[in-house]
């Protein structure tokens, strides 16, 4: 077969995995009924429990991106509770088909779901916590926010694979996620304290903290479609 | 695949292991009396200085754990003949390494309380050995899911292979993040040696003894998994040979 024809398949395999897993959302509506309020929830026992106004803005950017962490993992069991559930995973593996595609097709539908989850929590901690931001401050949030859910939606997704199926998933998963989303929690949140100007900090501090997304997504892209086929091979 | 074979030996212990072991014992001995005993009290740091004769190899057989767990993981996916041996050194050096981890950030922890005053510090690098040490403790948790004992070893090596790519990720985002970690005090910056002889020959000598005692670990523990993963296939082969009997006993 010729490279632009595997290339075509694999783009279409891609594009089949991420329309399937986001009509699944749309019709289950699981995010938006259960990880929405539970994310909600978060913030605002958050406030419960630092019971501060000062300390609240200087610490928003910090508790989204908690607030975000502990979301995706709840997306990504769901969504590989479903592909395993009726071995539909073990299907895919069968069929013959480029499992990085796979890979890449589930990565991008997790992605934008954080993204939309984020953009609700962002919103949340402007009312909740009334933080402020400028023009050029949203410039920086929205590419941190695309930076960091593109590398969270990349390991969730290799990660979310490795433990599908097995016993004991539920407790793994942030076992062995946390350590890695340690550098995206605080790249993440340093970049959106720019953006928001919490603690004095300026926002050209911020960029150079979205490089290191940048890089964390890029690392786990390239290693996450090269591990995901022999991780959920049997 | 494994070998049906019954294994050839009943005990892990061979001529080589016994010469490591014993070496091990008088290598051991002699940095525990001269630590203990022979060496004098640091200058500024008093009698605290004797940690490091733990600390410092602890830290050196952790790291070289873990470069051997990657390098043998390495081996196992990439090498044409997927050796189970690569997988069993690999997981063997992962469990020794978090040992002698826990270790290094004990130690650490209590020299950090008499020199610092504090049990924890959110230094780059003991922040990094944490998640080092939290990494390799979901490596050992990957090594215990369900499946085969080829399932075990690929998912293991490639959570190990991703180990490599995580750690200069955390590091690194921790280093921006703040540093206050004693530099190192042996050699300045122009190479020259900054300690008194005795305390710099323990040191060493301390670094070869735990550099043994891993090894010795290593070569005992490999052998036990290779055991334990032939006693599962054997108890398996057995009931599978049990269940043919009863369908050519109706």
């Amino acid at each position: 077969m010729k490279k632009t024809a595997i290339k075509t398949a694999k783009r279409r395999v891609a594009s089949a995995v991420f329309i399937k897993d986001l009509r699944i959302e749309a019709r289950s509506r699981v995010v938006t009924n259960q990880v929405l309020p539970f994310a909600g929830l978060i913030m605002v026992m958050f406030a419960f429990a630092l019971d501060n106004d000062d300390v609240l803005q200087r610490v928003a950017g910090g508790l989204i991106w908690l607030a975000t962490i502990f979301s995706l993992f709840i997306i990504v069991q769901r969504s590989f509770a479903i592909d395993t559930s009726d071995s539909a995973l073990d299907s895919l593996r069968v069929a013959g088909i480029d499992l990085s595609a796979v890979f890449f097709g589930k990565a991008v539908a997790l992605t934008l779901q954080l993204i939309a989850l984020d953009v609700v929590l962002i919103g949340a901690a402007f009312l909740l916590y009334q933080i402020q931001v400028s023009a050029l401050g949203v410039v920086l949030l929205v590419t941190c926010v695309v930076c960091a859910t593109t590398g969270l939606g990349f390991v969730g997704t290799l990660y979310g694979g490795l433990t599908a199926g097995t016993n004991g998933r539920e407790t793994l998963l942030p076992l062995l996620l946390l350590p890695v989303v340690a550098p995206v929690l605080i790249a993440a949140t340093r970049a959106t304290e720019a953006a928001l100007g919490s603690s004095g900090a300026e926002i050209s501090e911020g960029w150079a903290w979205v490089g290191l997304l940048t890089i964390f997504a890029a690392v786990f892209g390239v290693g996450g479609s090269l591990a995901f086929g022999p991780l959920i091979d049997e | 695949m494994l070998s049906q074979s019954a294994p050839k030996f009943s005990s892990t212990g061979t001529q080589a292991t016994r010469i490591v072991g014993a070496l091990t014992i008088i290598v051991m001995t002699w940095v525990l009396i001269s630590g203990l005993v022979f060496t004098p009290a640091d200058v500024v740091q008093g009698e605290s200085v004797r940690i490091m004769y733990v600390h410092v190899p602890s830290a050196w057989v952790a790291y070289l754990a873990f470069i051997v767990t990657a390098i043998a993981s390495a081996f196992y996916i990439f090498a044409k003949r997927h050796s189970l041996g690569f997988d069993r050194v690999a997981g063997a050096s992962a469990e020794v390494g978090v040992m002698f981890m826990v270790i290094t950030l004990v130690t650490g922890s209590l020299w950090g309380r008499l020199t610092w005053g504090e049990f924890w510090q959110w230094d780059p690098r003991l922040t990094t050995t944490a998640f080092l040490l939290v990494t390799y403790v979901g490596y050992l948790a990957v090594r215990r899911l369900d499946g085969s004992v080829e399932q075990r070893a690929r998912r293991s090596a490639v959570i190990a292979l991703l180990a490599v790519l995580e750690i200069p990720l955390v590091h690194f985002s921790v280093v921006f993040w703040r540093s206050l970690h004693q530099r190192a005090t042996i050699l300045d910056p122009n190479g020259d040696v900054k300690m008194d002889g005795l305390m710099l020959f323990t040191l060493f000598t301390g670094v070869v003894g735990f550099t043994l005692v891993f090894v010795w670990l290593i070569l005992h523990r490999q052998r036990t998994m290779l055991l334990s993963d032939l006693a599962n296939q054997s108890g398996l082969d057995a009931a599978i040979l049990a269940r043919q009997n009863e369908s050519v006993s109706i």
